[in-house]
């Protein structure tokens, strides 16, 4: 086994025998999943009691809105400043103040909602959809227009956006996933360039370093370490895709109720993202089979595919950066200096992912997917959505050059500073050390 | 004897300091070189020149004849004077690891490190971890990774610090083993009793500079200054008298029932002489030559060059 093989075993097995790995493999999908269902179960159940008292001063909504489980309207006239007063003793979540007037347009901004705690988002929803209704209403009939008729005439347009392939395009679910993949490289990036950095500071703190650099040169073991840690990333990553596509499967098994779809049909056809037949569109679907049905449009191995590719170019080129910093440092504490213009960029590629969701080809979108340090996190963002392939391909060969650059850059940062002790390092030192012959 | 390491002109220069200058040395085949020096003189500058971790400014390095490249590392063992070894891994995962990362095969690796556990008594130690090891005994562990592929050419940077006096023995007689078996050793210590103990031949740097070089029984005899210790019984006086301007004295000292003198014999003057002279005073119980320990002609040559300097 030739000696970098033998370094990228030697930091793969240590690894992936951790009890973290294998805990953090299996809790991984589980945790996400969990997490998911948990912010759409919180969002969806809200069993707080709320009593709101209406001050109806214009008289024109009386007795409109209509209570649910959790909230109840009474309706009550008096000061609004003396039931502000009460309305602590007397348990009252907020006081709506509906102000004079005559006529209901003129009331579309002037409403205002009393309460101690910050109401909810459904809450105004619900009370602003009401007056909304309401108001409309009394516009059309001022307006002469029959409501019935109105509703009659209303049309539902729904287009289905496919690509000249004739493959069908973003869809919310293919936005989700592109967003998610960004941040799943966001998070591996940070996760494993801080182990690569940390395992370069045990090597250098343990002094094992010298042994070892007496048998091969500074830059295989920084790459073995780099490369064996990437390993340990894919792993995992592909441990989650097959969990999560186990665990969907199944739950759409049940989901689905249909004993002809087994679960391995689904996995099939979700790998090879094949749609389902056209007539289906057109079916009352339920949430299940609208779920499944988004899922199947995906194309995953073209998603799974550039993922990969921009997860090892993000994480091969912060990961040698990591590395230089670890080489350059004696503790954990001297590593925050350094530590922050690494981690700038890739702050700033997460929160433009943001933005480029919204409008993926914006300027904002395009350059973040071609600089090297910005391009994994924004391109694997954009690309579910479609990008043209030349912007791929550049996007891509500058990762590679990226990389190739940050690599050359670390390992004379690296060969330098792991044989340094004792010396507080300066950008002014690390410059030197770029500059030195060998 | 030939030479397995020639040094030639060595120059090695870190921002704002020299730490190598104009270093040439010899290393004798199969012998034990002491590299001596005061902490900061360039020892472990040279040393990692010598294992490639750096590479010189200037100067060259022939190994065996030839200039010195990679492919030469499989023959020489380094341990280096600050340690160490991945403190989460289990000892014979870490040896073997070790072993195969200078060119053995893992079954070659295997066969070997049973060998040197049971040798040093240390089997049941396979499965621990290394942060679960007293120092002592981490040591141990190491020495045995930097002798495990046999190398001809061993480079030992304070091997003996962290043993106890038992291992301490234990290492010595393996190092001389080793040395016996035809390898060169080359150790870099600042305990002098072991280089006067180990050492054929040493080399003493100060200050990135070569100050002294050659065999320890020439260097010794090159440096003793003709001094003799003389022990007696009988009057001081008479003693001191006896003695006339071809010798001088140095000291008396008192020693349980006798006097212990030294006198440095001046010119040509030889020891029967200055018995001669002696003989009717005194009562004469032994005579010896004082041969300067390396420990002496490392104080008293590290404060020449320091003098040399200050006065340049």
């Amino acid at each position: 086994m030739s000696k970098i093989a033998l370094i990228i075993r030697r930091e793969y097995v240590t690894r992936v025998r951790k009890k973290s790995f294998i805990i953090m493999t299996i809790l991984g999908p589980l945790l996400m999943g969990a997490m998911i269902a948990g912010v759409a179960f919180l969002s969806a159940v809200d069993n707080e009691q709320r009593r709101i008292v209406v001050v109806d001063e214009s008289h024109l909504f009386s007795q409109k809105f209509k209570n649910d489980e959790n909230t109840t309207f009474l309706y009550l006239d008096g000061p609004v400043d003396s039931l502000r007063s009460r309305s602590k003793k007397e348990g009252y979540f907020g006081i709506l103040l509906i102000p004079a007037s005559e006529n209901m347009a003129s009331l579309e901004k002037a409403v205002t909602l009393y309460s101690e705690k910050q109401p909810s988002f459904t809450l105004i929803q619900k009370i602003q959809f009401t007056m909304e209704k309401e108001i409309n209403t009394s516009k059309y009939s001022d307006a002469g227009i029959d409501p019935k008729k109105l509703e009659s005439i209303k049309t539902d347009v729904r287009i289905q956006t496919r690509d000249l392939e004739n493959n069908k395009t973003s869809t919310p679910l293919t936005t989700i996933i592109g967003f998610a993949g960004g941040l799943l490289i966001y998070l591996f990036t940070f996760l494993y360039g801080a182990q690569v950095m940390r395992g370069v500071m045990e090597e250098k703190m343990s002094r094992i370093v010298e042994v070892i650099i007496s048998s091969v040169k500074p830059m295989q073991l920084m790459m073995g370490k780099i490369i064996g840690v990437a390993l340990v990333g894919l792993t995992q990553f592909l441990l989650w895709v097959i969990l999560t596509t186990t665990i969907y499967s199944l739950v759409m098994s049940v989901a689905l109720k249909d004993p002809n779809k087994s679960a391995m049909e689904q996995m099939i056809k979700m790998r090879t993202g094949q749609d389902l037949p056209v007539d289906t569109k057109y079916k009352e679907m339920t949430p299940a089979e609208e779920i499944s049905d988004a899922v199947n449009q995906i194309n995953f191995p073209l998603i799974i595919g550039s993922f990969i590719f921009f997860f090892l170019g993000g994480y091969l080129l912060y990961a040698a950066l990591f590395a230089a910093i670890g080489s350059a440092v004696d503790s954990e504490t001297d590593t925050q200096q350094f530590m922050l213009p690494v981690t700038i960029p890739l702050i700033l590629a997460y929160v433009a992912s943001a933005n480029v969701i919204q409008n993926p080809d914006s300027p904002v979108g395009f350059w973040f997917s071609m600089i090297p340090f910005t391009s994994p996190i924004v391109m694997m963002v954009r690309i579910p959505l479609g990008v043209p392939w030349q912007q791929v391909v550049a996007s891509m060969g500058l990762l590679v050059l990226g990389f190739l650059f940050t690599t050359w850059l670390a390992s004379r940062i690296y060969r330098t500073g792991i044989l340094m002790y004792g010396k507080k390092v300066s950008y002014r030192e690390l410059g030197k050390w770029i500059r030195y012959k060998n | 004897m030939n030479d397995i390491l020639t040094i030639e002109h060595i120059v090695k220069q870190y921002a704002g300091h020299r730490a190598l200058d104009d270093v040439s040395m010899n290393i004798p085949q199969g012998s034990v070189f002491g590299l001596l020096g005061p902490n900061g003189a360039g020892k472990t500058s040279l040393i990692r020149i010598v294992t490639q971790i750096t590479a010189p400014d200037s100067g060259r390095l022939l190994f065996k004849g030839s200039p010195l490249i990679s492919e030469h590392i499989r023959h020489m063992g380094y341990l280096p004077e600050e340690r160490g070894l991945y403190k989460k891994m289990e000892v014979g995962e870490q040896a073997l690891y070790l072993g195969q990362l200078k060119g053995l095969s893992r079954a070659e690796a295997m066969k070997r490190l049973k060998y040197w556990f049971e040798k040093f008594e240390m089997q049941s130690w396979w499965k621990k971890k290394i942060e679960e090891l007293s120092k002592g005994m981490q040591q141990k562990v190491q020495f045995i990774t930097t002798i495990l592929h046999e190398p001809d050419f061993l480079i030992l940077d304070e091997p003996f610090t962290g043993f106890d006096p038992i291992n301490a023995e234990l290492v010595k007689n393996e190092l001389l083993a080793l040395s016996k078996n035809g390898a060169t050793i080359v150790l870099s210590t600042h305990r002098m009793e072991s280089v006067e103990q180990l050492c054929s031949h040493i080399s003493l740097i100060n200050q990135g500079k070569k100050i002294l070089e050659g065999s320890v029984k020439e260097i010794r005899k090159q440096n003793k200054s003709n001094t003799w210790e003389v022990h007696y019984t009988g009057n001081k006086i008479a003693f001191t008298n006896a003695l006339w301007a071809g010798f001088e004295l140095v000291d008396i000292q008192e020693d349980h029932e006798h006097n212990v003198a030294r006198v440095k014999m001046l010119g040509s003057n030889t020891p029967n002489e200055l018995l001669q002279n002696l003989l009717p005073q005194v009562q004469i119980l032994g005579l010896k030559e004082i041969i300067p320990s390396i420990n002496d002609i490392f104080i008293q040559k590290v404060n020449e060059s320091e003098h040399a300097v200050v006065a340049a």
